[in-house]
């Protein structure tokens, strides 16, 4: 009870600001690659989508994974850019 | 010479037209001859906006067609005599416009002496978008701090860089960003997209900054434009915008929550 009561007050709304950017980031740099647009008009990384196409194809030399289990995002941090990458692989796959 | 430019943003309701009434407003208050076009054919709305929908004859496509001439299509603006609205028709579609039409009308006004030619672009990416873009020098890229908006401006930032007449010649439409809607409380609070994250992303030079305001409304409804209520936090904004245009050195305001005092605060300033 006393730890409901401090997370309600602790409670913090997610800073949607935030998501809104990083979701940004990865939808502007996927259409100015389909526009044919490069590094050189902007800052932004135009060749990821590419690089998830041959990250994908590279996991899948060694393990079955669906296009929805490779996630890259990026993301900045205090003035850092961060580049996340996430392959969710199947349970069975590994440590047998 | 006259310089084209060109108020668009891809997504609607972000407040083009808001922008190019003041804007082309503004222009003309500092003594500039301005004749500003409505691009969206079938849904007209800069005559309302500018308070001149009752005095209008003929329109851009009657220009166009031949059905009348430029004189007696452009209106007189009610307060500033060298701003011109030419309005679009309200009946014909889309496919009234041609490219070659749209260039006879921006020579001839270039050829009346008209220093700047402010063309209103309807919503969307189709052709008349294309044709309000096409023979810009410049642009105000209009975009709210929202998701849909910013993406939607960057798909326009694309065919600026492709499908203008300056693109075809290796040249480069000038951009300016123009942030409308802002509202530095969300901001602060996490809730709304920054300045700066929206610079981040489309990365082009800011013009102005122009906050989320009642005024905005209350000033269409009288058909007048933002611009001209010199009360109100927007026509500051777009005030200080035009200076900036001009070259003027005007620091950014209203970005952040002002701070109301402690008078304030219990008597509600």
């Amino acid at each position: 009870m006393a730890m409901d009561l401090m997370s309600f007050f602790r409670a913090k709304k997610p800073a949607t600001a935030t998501m809104a950017r990083d979701r940004l980031m990865m939808a502007v740099a996927v259409q100015r690659a389909n526009d044919g647009r490069g590094l050189s008009q902007n800052s932004l990384p135009a060749f990821l989508p590419q690089m998830r196409e041959e990250l994908i194809a590279v996991v899948r030399k060694y393990i079955p994974v669906p296009d929805s289990a490779v996630n890259i995002s990026v993301q900045n941090e205090d003035g850092l850019e961060v580049l996340e990458l996430n392959i969710a692989l199947p349970d069975s796959k590994l440590g047998n | 010479m006259a310089k084209i430019i060109v108020t668009t943003s891809g997504k609607g309701g972000v407040g083009k037209t808001t922008t190019s009434a003041s804007f082309s407003t503004g222009l003309a208050q500092r003594g500039k001859k301005v004749a500003v076009i409505d691009f969206d054919v079938g849904l007209r709305n800069l005559d309302l906006i500018m308070g001149c929908e009752r005095r209008v004859v003929f329109d851009f496509v009657n220009v166009i067609q031949g059905e009348a001439n430029l004189k007696q299509a452009l209106i007189r603006d009610r307060n500033n005599e060298n701003l011109y609205i030419l309005a679009a028709s309200q009946t014909r579609d889309k496919d009234a416009l041609s490219i070659e039409g749209v260039e006879k009308v921006l020579n001839d006004l270039a050829d009346e002496g008209f220093d700047y030619i402010i063309c209103d672009s309807p919503a969307g990416i189709e052709k008349g978008a294309h044709h309000a873009m096409y023979f810009a020098d410049e642009a105000l890229v209009v975009t709210n701090p929202e998701v849909s908006s910013v993406r939607d401006s960057d798909r326009v930032l694309g065919l600026l860089a492709s499908k203008t007449r300056r693109a075809e010649k290796g040249e480069r439409v000038k951009e300016h960003l123009v942030l409308t809607r802002y509202n530095p409380a969300r901001v602060e609070k996490g809730e709304m997209l920054s300045v700066k994250d929206v610079q981040d992303i489309l990365a082009i030079p800011l013009l102005g900054v122009v906050p989320e305001s009642a005024s905005v409304l209350t000033s269409s409804n009288s058909g007048s434009p933002v611009i001209a209520d010199a009360q109100s936090e927007a026509g500051q904004a777009y005030t200080d915008l035009v200076a900036r245009f001009l070259g003027e050195d005007r620091p950014h305001r209203f970005m952040t929550v002002e701070k109301k005092g402690l008078f304030n605060k219990l008597f509600g300033g």
